[in-house]
């Protein structure tokens, strides 16, 4: 099998954040990998773990997992750590006119790479902690014209059938749902427990192959993304007044009974 | 005048309130089409501000979800040459967005708090601390709008009826539901949706049932911080923050909760915010509209109790 997992290099979710001129300004703030592609990563792995001989991924296992990642220079940071937890290449999209591209020219680039790698699987995470927009997937799998199954709590393969089930997880229930390849996944974060790199895997991870490309090694124009071909825009962006703090009480006994009157008297409940 | 489509939103049969609050949006717009796929749901959108239905056949979208939804909006907003398309911003719903505007090569903008009748939405953005004004600038403004951001206006008449029948292609069929099985619920209202949320974490030490309590004699959803679903304590698709559900109810309790920025993103837009924490300290005393520093296992009794007493 080939499979991809899409990662994103995204600001630290504990850090304060500011827009800068309409887009959120990144370079202030450290940045790490997603955490929520942390568990397609380790999806990926698992489901080469589970229909390979060797129980590893890479050379002799049959399988490979290629990680696929659009952002600036240093979100080579986020590719190295998915790398260091067992996967075995990387496809780092980085191009001076993709600052500020919107989720649809992303879901353009990212269609674009995913199209000539010939792959089975690709896995996403359900959304980015800093967009947090979840619809990357579906556009990708519009984009692909394959076959959408997102949500994931859990994932069976059977790569003798060439066939993927999962059960998507809705506010609603559980949908069971299956597909033949070539299949897009998003799993949520219940699914599994992402590993902690071990050294080795540290070590492995320097010397596995990123691949960086420019857009015009993946054939598209410029004028597609980036700020510029946004097909949504800012108009302003202003911070809110701090919430005014309210009345603060220590419970003398009648804390419960003091909490209701506070309740009724403002016609909340 | 513009023509707006609005997704009906339904949960076992019911049509949810949410599906009143696009209708109230879009009613600012232009003329409000309500498009659905379940013929059955017809009379109750008699009462939200919906002028016309579009009922879609021939297509079981529950057996592929969500790719033909997509499809249809997509074909319905040509035909109507739609100026705006309100879905909302549910899982599901930002899904059908993203594939509506990757079809019909359009802007789209998901999570608004608010659209406008020049179809400029508002966001609260970074945990509700900014506060951004955007807009579509491509194609039609596809736009995702959160649960409980608007009143619902009540419909004044009888909406007219028309049938569409898209064509879906077979890509669209690609992914099968095989079965479903229902989320298991004790009565308490979906999370997103409740006019009031009462959350527990580290605090409860894995003893929700004070929390449940409270909840079920306000007939408010239960929510949980992340520490207390890692530990186990409460499904993760309760979690409330950063990594799990954003909720903006009228009320939101958080019962031993520190309030860590991630919680605080999921809720920090909630209309008012009630905090009960034994450490003075905790900094989700900063946000609370009223703040009990106490036990919570003495708070929420009293309280429960407090409230059947006064019912009675």
């Amino acid at each position: 099998m080939k499979i991809a997992v899409c990662i994103k290099q995204v600001p630290d979710s504990w850090a304060e954040k500011k827009m800068l001129g309409g887009v959120l300004d990144r370079a202030s703030v450290d940045a790490v990998l997603n955490d929520l592609d942390e568990y397609a990563v380790e999806e990926a792995l698992r489901i080469v773990e589970a229909s390979s001989p060797t129980k590893e991924a890479g050379e002799g296992s049959g399988h490979t997992i290629t990680l696929i990642s659009m952002g600036p220079e240093r979100a080579t940071e986020a590719i190295r750590k998915a790398l260091s937890m067992g996967a075995d290449e990387a496809i780092h999209i980085s191009d001076e006119a993709l600052a500020g591209s919107d989720a649809l020219a992303t879901s353009l680039v990212l269609s674009k790479v995913i199209a000539d790698g010939g792959f089975d699987l690709v896995l996403c995470g359900t959304e980015s902690t800093d967009a947090r927009m979840s619809v990357i997937p579906a556009m990708l799998a519009q984009r692909l014209g394959w076959a959408q199954l997102t949500f994931a709590g859990s994932v069976k393969v059977d790569p003798g059938d060439s066939k993927v089930s999962i059960a998507r997880s809705t506010e609603f229930g559980i949908e069971n749902m299956e597909a033949s390849f070539p299949a897009l996944i998003s799993v949520i974060e219940k699914i599994n427990e992402p590993r902690y790199p071990s050294f080795k895997g540290i070590m492995a991870a320097k010397k596995k192959t990123i691949t960086t490309k420019l857009l015009s090694d993946i054939g598209l124009s410029g004028d597609l993304v980036g700020n510029k071909a946004a097909w949504s825009t800012v108009k302003d962006a202003l911070p809110r007044p701090a919430r005014t703090t309210g009345v603060k009480v220590e419970d003398g006994g009648n804390g419960g009974g003091e909490l209701v009157d506070f309740l009724l008297e403002k016609r909340v409940i | 005048m513009s023509e707006v489509l609005i997704l009906v939103d339904a949960v076992d049969g019911k049509v949810a309130k949410s599906t009143g609050e696009l209708a109230t949006y879009a009613k600012a717009i232009g003329k409000v089409n309500a498009v659905l796929f379940d013929e059955a749901l017809v009379p109750q959108l008699s009462a939200y501000a919906i002028d016309n239905v579009i009922i879609c056949k021939g297509i079981d979208v529950t057996k592929f979800s969500p790719a033909p939804i997509a499809q249809s909006l997509a074909q319905i907003a040509k035909s109507k040459s739609a100026a705006a398309v309100l879905i909302t911003s549910s899982a599901k719903g930002k899904e059908i967005a993203g594939r509506l505007a990757v079809i019909t090569e359009s802007g789209i903008i998901t999570d608004a708090s608010a659209i406008d009748s020049e179809l400029i939405t508002t966001q609260l953005v970074f945990g509700g601390s900014t506060t951004v004004h955007a807009a579509v600038t491509h194609g039609i403004s596809i736009v995702t709008l959160r649960s409980n951001s608007i009143e619902p206006l009540a419909g004044s008449a009888t909406p007219t009826t028309e049938e569409f029948v898209p064509k879906i292609s077979d890509l669209a069929k690609l992914a099968v539901v095989t079965s479903t099985e229902p989320a298991a619920k004790g009565g308490r209202p979906e999370l997103t949706e409740a006019s009031i949320v009462i959350s527990g974490g580290r605090g409860t030490n894995g003893d929700f049932k004070p929390v449940e309590a409270f909840a079920d004699i306000l007939g408010a959803a239960v929510g949980a911080s992340r520490a207390a679903t890692d530990a186990g304590w409460y499904p993760h698709t309760h979690q409330v923050g950063q990594t799990g559900k954003t909720v903006s109810p009228q009320l939101y309790v958080a019962c031993g909760i520190s309030g860590a920025i991630q919680h605080r993103a999921g809720m920090q837009t909630s209309k008012m915010i009630v905090a009960i924490n034994k450490d003075a300290e905790a900094p989700i005393f900063e946000l609370a509209d009223y703040g009990v520093i106490g036990d919570l296992f003495n708070v929420l009794p009293q309280a429960t109790a407090a409230i059947a007493a006064k019912r009675a």
